[in-house]
């Protein structure tokens, strides 16, 4: 899917996209594969609904059936039955009578049918646009942090919500359509063959060109589909942002701009949606007329050929024969009418199965982290949970298992990485902390402290040297394992939907009432959550948009707290908490933290200060590494960071 | 409702009577060639009159193109007329949003203002279109049809005025009952899109917490329900089809068996009976059209009302009649201020705020997580209305100002620090779009942005994501400052702004601050004693209520709560300037 990717980062050749980016509009899309694609996504349906689809098939079938029986009682309903009866005395209607109740009968079971496989195929289309949602959520939630940092959110939403509806009328009526249409157009071509060849042929060339007709317009509103769609994600994806920062927006009255920029892309969503639909609804009349055209050639080629006797002929035969043409050209105008959506339909499946494409996150680590008790002074695996872990590592080769206890050590061992492989932005970073120590991270913005956290985590992957946990390569570790290991509590908070006491519970989700609330306490979150309209079972909405940054902070503390990990990742965390606020958290936390491994990324003296090393980072660099009194000695960086003087020099400059 | 949405048809109007002007010529040779088609078997094919079918057919050739052309113009004024009002709701719906206050946003949230302006809108170009194509049409097809029908036997052609009648009937029930199901799915829709869109967002909460398995399961809860939903709504429109086959069955039976008696009676041709046939299939065919575009646009109501909900939105602050434009200095005066977020709230959020600041004072902000700092300094630049009292700048009401003019001239960096997918330039002519590259450097060295910034491969035209996933949260920090500096305000004002940046570097741009900008009356909301303590004077704020107000030897004095503050900073734990920082 050319253009809706973003290349990453700082310095890479971004593409401009996004609210401000004025990019060229480029070449008109073309889909890569339409009979692939078609196929695919009958296979996806078919997957699960086979059964259905073919009672669906064998209904129209019967449908059909119906039908055409229907026209065929009309051709002999006066040939067979009432000018037999005409001018005589006393006409006899019991056979018309029998003729009638039989097509009645027959006429029913279509009309049953009909009702029947419609009814199948609501659950076939409803299913399908649910499972291909549930799929891509899925698929979604697997995928690597990179993905999310490069594409814009809204035109991820778009797919969900743009992109599936335009399956939705192509699987509930084009399909059905389409497969009436092509049944009756052979049961009536057959019949035309029957009566007459030449003509069939006459016939058969104005199909050929309707069929030319069709693939012109249809190619071409298929274009403009694809343009729409694309668009329409566009459109999505700079009104979510705009609407997530509107107030940024008003304090700035950056509304003019963001209006003009909004009617650029609103204008090129026009013409892609108009010329797509100008198109699609232009088959339609030309499909009639064609058919029209083509009536009139029959009736006068047909009228030479019955006059002159060519083959047997008659007129009565060319009665028939233009009667067929007529309901010929009907289902090829139905056909065509439902091209439109199937285009349609396509340029939006094509989105779908490009996000069902993208790869997910590779793990290849087979290290799980199990609850463990110590039997005879050795681990062994246990079903509940203790509050002793470890790593059961199968050794492959051996056919052994082992079980390292979880004590938090980590060690970074000649780290080199970049979010982007050319430009590297940690370099060398060697560093350890053993079990239980608290480490912390201090140095300039940038410096690449959030960064090392990304690499803990697993967000990212290194592109050289070692990272070791409990002397375990975390390569080697299961991701899920791995992050269930380590509490983290980010920089920027993010809260769900849902009530204060699920969203702490987010962190342990068997968590009881009991529990929640303790680490409420232990963040000093309880008291105003105390003060909130509903308490605990107050909803958050809108990322916690009705709560102060502080305690939003608090929150995601308390969430940390209850998950209860053995090591902690503490980025900027009480950042945005008054200190004295911040000395209640940290007595709760310093509990917390005891024989606990913890990462700490802060700017303040108090929470880095009784950590047991501080590494100072510059540049991505591990320059000065000690406890605070012996950085304070040394008089180098983290002195000059944190009394604002420049070492050798007296007072601070004024 | 329904004229607020016709409301922005506008420029399109010409597109919009053309179209139906466009199918009713189309109609009328729809009618014609049948009776063309007919003259040419009864006269033509009949009586073996070769030249007569060459007329007749050359006629219906012209009469064809004719209604090709009508056709095609129709096409493309029916796809330019809906595609067109789509266009200018889309627009008419964000530029009011653009004059939302914060009070509106809240009341709609993000979620469901983007489904309101993408698919909503795209119901309802849909049913437009179809309106304009279909409606005018069916009714003209049906209705000739039946008058032929009636011409030829007033009799027989009752059974089709009944049959229609009764089908109707049974349409309007079903519309009726899938129209409450339908209008449930719209909310259903919001929950999904907030749903992806929370995920997404938060993606890395969701993987550090491991749970992709618990949010798979929301998700699929609410993708069901809106199965559940369309499901139902379907079922009952699946009526549809066969009840229609029942009534033209129904019909043709009928006619067979009335016809075939009045035939043998005389009181018929074979020939008029067959018309009668065709003529069938137009009406009822007709009726079906009619009632499709009776579901699309009965489920187009939902979302017309949705749409006409935003379009029809008067934003809670508006300008006064005779605004203000000049903001004559950066003096603010709070009097007797009472205020909260929703009106029926029992406690206000903030309790008489009286508050008395000269202009290019620097102004400190301390107080407890969630004592309404950041709601005080809200009202400062009106991004909400007291609810008691008066907020004044430059010595006149806040609600005196024209608005625009009144926040060009008050500068936040809010706590929130949001870019916006687009270059660093880009970003930082927010502040002023007129901004050329020398004044974006100026203010990004004030802000001690410039550094980090010239390290980029691409410096200043480095591109930014969406949310500035790939800078740090101080540099997200640092811009956010420049952009509001690149303002030059009379009023700046700090929510916090400094906690993701190193002590050194805070008290560095606050003395640019000093230096470059001393005529602005500075704000500054924040954690740390050390950014405060310089200021000239400081305002304590606890619970809502400022407790206490001036220098920091002042309140070091009477403010315990100040005092605590201050010792926790510098005593034990405390901040790192403590150490001789004599300043």
């Amino acid at each position: 899917m050319e253009g809706t990717k973003k290349e990453n980062t700082q310095g890479a050749n971004a593409q401009p996209k996004g609210p401000m980016a004025k990019g060229p509009r480029g070449p008109k899309p073309k889909i890569k594969n339409p009979g692939k694609l078609f196929a695919r996504l009958m296979r996806y349906i078919l997957a699960n609904y086979k059964l259905h689809v073919i009672f669906v098939v064998i209904g129209i079938l019967v449908g059909v059936l119906a039908n055409v029986q229907g026209t065929l009682f009309m051709q002999t309903l006066i040939d067979v039955y009432i000018l037999p009866m005409v001018g005589e005395e006393r006409p006899d209607f019991a056979p018309l009578a029998a003729a009638i109740f039989k097509v009645g009968a027959i006429y029913a079971v279509g009309a049953l049918s009909t009702w029947a496989y419609n009814r199948v195929m609501v659950k076939v289309t409803q299913g399908t646009l649910r499972n291909l949602r549930d799929d891509m959520f899925t698929h979604m939630e697997s995928l690597p942090i990179k993905y999310f940092d490069t594409h814009s959110h809204g035109d991820i939403m778009s797919v969900y919500t743009n992109d599936i509806d335009t399956l939705r009328q192509m699987i509930s009526q084009s399909m059905p359509q389409l497969l009436s249409s092509a049944l009756s157009v052979v049961s009536i071509f057959v019949s035309m063959l029957i009566l007459n060849v030449p003509l069939t042929v006459v016939t058969f060339i104005m199909v050929a060109i309707m069929l030319f007709a069709t693939k012109t317009f249809a190619g071409k509103s298929g274009k403009y589909f694809i343009a729409q769609q694309k668009d329409l994600g566009k459109v999505n994806g700079y009104i979510e942002e705009m609407m997530e920062g509107q107030k940024v927006v008003k304090v700035f009255c950056h509304e003019e701009e963001s209006k003009k920029q909004f009617q650029e892309l609103n204008e090129e969503l026009f013409a892609s949606a108009n010329n797509a639909n100008k198109f699609a609804n232009m088959l339609g009349p030309v499909n009639l007329q064609l058919g029209n055209l083509s009536y009139v050639v029959c009736a006068m080629v047909g009228g030479v050929l019955a006059l002159n006797k060519v083959g047997g002929f008659t007129l009565g035969g060319l009665a028939s024969f233009l009667t067929f043409n007529r309901s010929f050209n009907m289902p090829i105008n139905q056909v065509s009418q439902q091209l439109n959506s199937v285009v349609m339909a396509l340029a939006g499946a094509e989105r779908v199965f490009a996000l069902l494409d993208e790869k997910p996150e590779v793990d290849q680590g087979y290290v799980t982290l199990v609850n463990a008790r110590k039997e005879d002074g050795m681990l062994v695996e246990s079903g509940q949970r203790t509050g002793l872990w470890a790593w059961k590592h199968f050794h492959q080769a051996e056919g052994t298992t082992d079980y390292i206890e979880l004590t938090g050590d980590v060690v970074f061992d000649d780290v080199d990485f970049g979010y982007n492989p050319d430009k590297i932005v940690l370099h060398n970073v060697k560093m350890f902390a053993n079990a239980g120590q608290k480490i912390a991270f201090v140095g300039s913005t940038g410096a690449g402290k959030t960064t090392i956290t990304n690499l803990i985590n697993r967000f990212y992957d290194i592109q050289d040297g070692k990272i070791r946990y409990d002397g375990i390569n975390i390569n080697k570790i299961k991701k899920a394992d791995l992050r269930r290991s380590l509490g983290i509590v980010l920089q920027d908070t993010h809260l769900f939907t849902n009530t204060v006491m699920e969203n702490i519970r987010y962190g342990k989700l068997d968590a009881t009432d009991e529990e929640v609330v303790a680490a409420a306490k232990l963040a000093n979150a309880d008291q105003f959550i105390r003060r909130l309209p509903e308490g605990y079972q107050t909803m958050l909405t809108g990322d916690g948009a009705n709560l102060s940054q502080g305690q939003r902070q608090l929150l995601a503390i308390a969430r940390a707290a209850v998950a209860d990990p053995p090591v902690l990742i503490l980025d900027e965390a009480t950042s945005s908490i008054d200190t004295r606020t911040e000395r209640l958290v940290q007595d709760g936390m310093d509990k917390l933290m005891k024989g606990r491994t913890t990462f700490v990324i802060a700017h303040r003296l108090s929470t880095v200060r009784n950590s047991d090393c501080i590494m100072v980072l510059e540049q991505g660099r591990v320059i000065e590494r000690g406890t605070h009194d012996d950085l304070i000695a040394q008089q180098g960086r983290y002195y000059q960071l944190y009394t604002g003087k420049t070492p050798g020099l007296g007072m601070a400059a004024e | 409702m329904v004229k607020t949405i016709l409301g922005q048809v506008k420029e399109f109007k010409k597109d919009s009577l053309v179209t139906p002007a466009c199918m009713v010529l189309e109609v009328i040779m729809e009618m014609l060639i049948p009776l063309l088609m007919a003259a040419i078997i009864d006269n033509g094919v009949e009586k073996g009159d070769m030249a007569y079918i060459y007329k007749t057919g050359a006629v219906m050739m012209a009469l064809a193109l004719f209604g090709l052309l009508a056709g095609m113009l129709g096409a493309k004024y029916g796809a330019s007329a809906a595609t067109g009002l789509a266009k200018n709701l889309r627009a008419a719906m964000f530029n009011n949003i653009q004059s939302f206050s914060f009070a509106n946003i809240d009341k709609f949230s993000t979620a469901g203002l983007v489904t309101r302006l993408t698919t909503d809108v795209t119901n309802i170009q849909n049913a437009y279109q179809m309106i304009l194509r279909m409606c005018v049409r069916a009714p003209i097809s049906m209705v000739t049809a039946m008058a032929m029908a009636f011409f030829i036997n007033a009799k027989l052609a009752s059974i089709y005025l009944i049959a229609v009648i009764c089908l109707g009937f049974c349409l309007f029930l079903i519309m009726g009952k899938a129209m409450k199901y339908f209008k449930q799915i719209f909310p259903k829709y919001d929950d999904l899109n907030a749903s992806v869109q929370e995920n997404v967002s938060a993606i890395r909460v969701v993987k550090a917490y491991v749970r992709e398995d618990y949010e798979n399961d929301k998700f699929t809860k609410a993708s069901g329900n809106i199965f559940q939903m369309f499901t139902k709504a379907e079922n009952i429109l699946t009526w549809n089809a066969p009840l229609m086959q029942v009534a033209v069955y129904g019909c043709i039976l009928a006619i067979s068996w009335l016809g075939a008696k009045m035939v043998v009676t005389d009181a018929l041709t074979t020939g008029q009976l067959m018309s009668l046939m065709t003529y069938c299939m137009n009406i009822l065919m007709s009726l079906m059209m009619l009632s499709m575009i009776f579901v699309m646009v009965t489920m187009s109501m939902a979302s017309a009302e949705r749409i006409a909900e935003v379009i029809n939105e008067t934003s809670s602050l508006s300008n006064p009649a005779q605004p203000v434009t000049e903001v004559a200095d950066g003096s603010i005066v709070f009097e007797h201020v009472d205020f909260s977020y929703r009106a029926e709230s029992e406690e206000p959020v903030l309790k008489d705020i009286n508050l008395e600041i000269h202009a290019g004072e620097t102004i400190g902000i301390i107080g407890g997580t969630g004592s309404a700092k950041s709601s005080l300094v809200n009202l400062i630049s009106r991004l909400y209305d007291v609810t008691a009292g008066t907020v004044s700048v430059g010595g006149v009401d806040v609600r005196k100002y024209d608005m625009e003019a009144l926040r060009n001239q008050v500068s936040v960096v809010l706590q929130k620090n949001v870019l916006f997918s687009g270059t660093i330039l880009d970003n930082l002519r927010w502040g002023d779009k007129n901004a050329t590259k020398e004044d974006c450097i100026r203010v990004c060295k004030m802000a001690c942005a410039h550094e980090f910034i010239e390290q980029f491969p691409d410096q200043y035209e480095t591109y930014i994501e969406q949310g500035g996933s790939n800078v740090s949260g101080g540099q997200k920090q640092r811009l956010c400052i420049a952009r509001a500096l690149l303002k030059k305000p009379k009023i700046l004002i700090l929510d916090d702004s400094t906690s993701a940046v190193d002590t050194a570097t805070d008290s560095k741009i606050r003395q640019a601050f000093a230096t470059e900008i001393p005529d602005t009356t500075k704000l500054i909301i924040a954690q740390r004693v050390s950014s405060v303590q310089n200021a000239d004077k400081v305002v304590v704020m606890d619970n809502g209520r400022v407790v206490d107000f001036g220098t920091h030897e002042e309140l070091l004095e009477k403010s315990e709560i100040y005092r605590d503050v201050y010792e926790s900073q510098t005593g034990g734990g405390g901040d790192f300037d403590q150490q001789g920082g004599g300043r």
